[in-house]
């Protein structure tokens, strides 16, 4: 077996200095709850549906007790003391709390007992939908053949829904293990998830419950017609990370991009709303059975891929350990990386499968997520095809799960139908001639790929050291990570955060956490 | 050559004015013999002549891909082309921050952005981050260039507030989606605004971007335009040359 020497001591280390980070964030994620958790809570219960400007029923709600600054009490306290005074379900409780002239002012009311009995029903029924998604994912999964990794892994970006539906066919003819629908640009800034099936989107196409939906019948469509689960991807990330993760646990999405730590760095969400966000939309993924993907793959898009490569693996060491605090298996954490290293460097092929081998098996349990070449791609396509054949040969030999497979056209446009389809024909190629590489080879012992693998533990070791003395806040103001600077209070999104209260009631939080 | 002398070209493949191409696409309509007569002709209705078509696949339910060569009919007189390029020849690093220093005696403020909805920022951090890209450093290295990186997603009143407030020379935008020709609007959108502020003209702006070239930049108001594989230095040198005179 092509393995590396992994120093289990410095693993464990990693994993104690990780877990100390975690709990720094874990000790604020609560004490705090946001609009963004408050408006998954009341759509879980119930109150769905939009008014006629297009405006959540659940935003419009949630924003009335945050500008009264009662958030912190958890809007099932005002929904549940409606059904005690009669409501006749949580939606009617939510429009008369939302548009009704005054709100409850959670004044001298019914006794918090009751109030708890009469969110039960709903409490119970929200559960119920994301688990019938599970059963239903996992019996229609066991009927079919299960898929090989490489998992084989594609976009699709059109804006419109309905091509989207036809894209993911077409790509589930190709090969296609998974199709993920890239969002419109900026959704993740949106405070709202939009309505409704959606036909114009810049870059990609609105996540909406209905748009999942479409692209769910048509996966599943795909799925009888080969032979072969197809898994639905969308984003749980951004300003809705966790009503998205709701959204998607309940239409029986496969895989959910969800990382506080992208958000962060790369769309400069503020980092005491999203680390709340991401806790509570993990605690539903790992009920609904979902797989994560994490986004450290983008650290290297920015900064240089040879000199952090350590910031990589330091920062799948600390999303290991907050997944785990929510709930999460091992096997439902997919953790990210990329292949980013600046091809003119010579023995760049060595210093990719160092870096890929040895997260493969730190995170021996894990379905690595393996993100293709961007950074140094061009328009020379003929090029950009020999690059995603090398990082094929790295996917299938250190055995990465899930590959995003890398396009001809990147840095041209979004894909194409021909060009996802040349590029699953080429992955398959790769993946079946070189099959068993992995178990014929052995590295030179004290060699290049060792001596890589060592150090970029090495320095993982220590950046994970460093980032436990200052904390994660700080060590994310000094630019940390990805080479980019964020600082506690900045950033979008921190006005939408509040302390709990005591007596802060959230049962659908409590159930997941039960 | 004499300008006006007509100068005819045609592709190379091997032999010269053999004018051979290679073309690859999709129909929508499953392979069989009609499908590949379908695209043999789709080819020559592009001014080929004699088409091969050397591939046909179906690669979805009802869509074939085709890849086919064949020799071009058509030339192009490049004795009549006009397109401004950037003349300015390429400076080191070390002759940017001397020629600063020396002509200008202060730095060059820069402020660069992704506007619009667009949030991707790997064009605007490889020319103005100090990693730079492919081995040229950027802009944030150099002594001469105080640098803004805004980021992602920057409005266009939020990046000419900025620049009036930083007292900017130089505003660089960078535009990486052009779905639907947003790249454009975009940029045409603020050079109107800042026209309309009064500060388009105590501004060198600059427009980026992997399908931006300088003629369009200077089209849409700009006054350089940089395309795929531009470097750092090549933003650099352009900016000292429009800023710090000639000698």
């Amino acid at each position: 077996m092509a393995q590396v020497p992994v120093d289990e001591s410095v693993v464990s280390a990693c994993r104690r200095h990780a877990a100390a980070i975690a709990d720094d964030v874990q000790t604020y994620v609560d004490r705090h709850t946001t609009v963004g958790v408050e408006r998954t809570v009341a759509r879980a219960l119930g109150a769905l549906g939009a008014d006629d400007q297009g405006a959540p029923l659940a935003n419009v709600l949630v924003d009335r007790y945050q500008a009264a600054g009662l958030l912190g009490h958890g809007i099932a306290l005002p929904l549940g003391r409606a059904l005690v005074r009669g409501a006749a379900s949580v939606r009617e409780a939510a429009e008369r709390l939302a548009y009704g002239p005054d709100i409850d002012l959670l004044g001298p009311g019914p006794a918090l007992g009751e109030v708890r009995r009469s969110l039960e029903t709903a409490t119970a029924a929200a559960l119920a939908a994301i688990d019938g998604a599970r059963t239903d994912r996992e019996a229609r999964k066991a009927a079919l053949p299960p898929a090989r990794e490489p998992l084989r892994y594609v976009i699709v970006a059109t804006g419109n829904i309905y091509d989207d539906a036809t894209q993911t066919r077409a790509a589930a003819f190709a090969g296609a293990d998974i199709v993920a629908v890239i969002r419109a640009t900026a959704q993740s800034l949106l405070d709202y998830v939009p309505e409704g099936p959606t036909t114009e989107g810049f870059g990609g196409t609105f996540a909406t419950q209905e748009n999942f939906r479409i692209i769910r019948r048509a996966a599943d469509e795909a799925s009888r017609e080969y032979g072969r689960y197809v898994h639905q991807t969308n984003y749980s990330s951004g300003l809705c990370m966790a009503e998205i993760a709701w959204m998607g646990a309940v239409e029986r999405l496969d895989m959910l991009l969800n990382d506080a730590m992208y958000g962060i760095l790369f769309r400069d969400i503020n980092m005491c709303r999203t680390f709340v966000d991401q806790y509570v939309s993990r605690r539903i993924v790992a009920r609904a059975g979902i797989v994560i993907n994490t986004g450290e793959d983008n650290y290297l898009t920015t900064a240089d891929a040879v000199e952090k490569a350590h910031t990589v693996l330091a920062s799948q060491f600390i999303n290991e350990a907050l997944a785990h605090r929510a709930g999460l298996a091992d096997a439902q954490i997919g953790l990210g990386h990329a292949y980013e290293i600046d091809p003119r460097i010579e023995d760049s092929f060595l210093l990719e499968i160092a870096q890929a081998q040895l997260v493969r098996q730190v995170f021996d349990r894990h379905p690595i997520k393996w993100m293709p070449p961007t950074k140094h791609k061009t328009g020379d396509i003929f090029q950009s095809h020999v690059q995603d054949a090398l990082f094929n040969l790295v996917g299938v030999t250190t055995r990465q799960s899930i590959e995003l497979l890398g396009m001809f056209s990147e840095a041209v446009h979004n894909p194409l139908l021909m060009d996802r389809y040349l590029s699953l024909k080429a992955a398959n190629y790769v993946f079946s001639a070189a099959r068993h590489l992995g178990e014929e080879i052995e590295w030179r012992r004290g060699g290049r790929v060792e001596q890589r693998a060592r150090q970029v533990l090495g320095e993982a070791h220590a950046l994970l050291g460093e980032v436990e003395r200052r904390t994660i806040w700080d060590a994310i103001e000094r630019g940390a990570f990805a080479d980019v600077k964020r600082t506690r209070h900045g950033g979008k999104g921190y006005a939408g955060v509040a302390a709990r209260e005591p007596g802060y009631l959230n049962p659908l939080l409590e159930a997941l956490e039960a | 050559m004499h300008p006006t002398e007509p100068k005819l070209l045609r592709a190379y493949g091997d032999r010269d004015g053999d004018g051979m191409v290679q073309l690859s696409f999709t129909l929508p309509l499953p392979p069989s013999a009609r499908a590949r007569e379908a695209a043999r002709r789709f080819a020559e209705a592009h001014g080929l002549h004699e088409p091969h078509v050397t591939t046909m696949e179906a690669c979805a339910e009802g869509f074939t891909y085709f890849v086919v060569y064949g020799h071009s009919r058509h030339s192009v007189d490049v004795s009549r082309i006009e397109v401004p390029e950037l003349k300015e020849q390429p400076l080191t690093r070390d002759e940017v921050d001397q020629r600063i220093k020396t002509r200008l005696g202060r730095k060059i403020v820069l402020v660069g952005a992704c506007t619009g909805s667009d949030a991707h920022t790997v064009g605007i951090d490889a020319i103005l981050n100090y990693k730079g890209y492919a081995g040229d450093k950027g802009l944030e290295s150099y002594k001469g260039f105080e640098v803004h990186n805004l980021g992602a997603q920057v409005e266009n009143a939020a990046l000419a507030a900025r620049a009036l407030a930083l007292g900017a020379d130089a505003v660089l935008v960078s535009q990486v989606v052009t779905q639907r020709n947003c790249h454009k609007e975009n940029g045409a959108a603020l050079v109107e605004l800042l026209t309309r502020k009064g500060q388009r003209d105590g501004l060198v702006l600059l427009f980026g971007g992997p399908r931006i070239d300088h003629k369009l930049a200077l089209e849409l108001g700009f006054d350089a335009g940089f395309g795929p594989g531009t470097k750092p230095s090549d933003v650099a040198s352009f900016l000292v040359h429009r800023l710090c005179g000639e000698a």
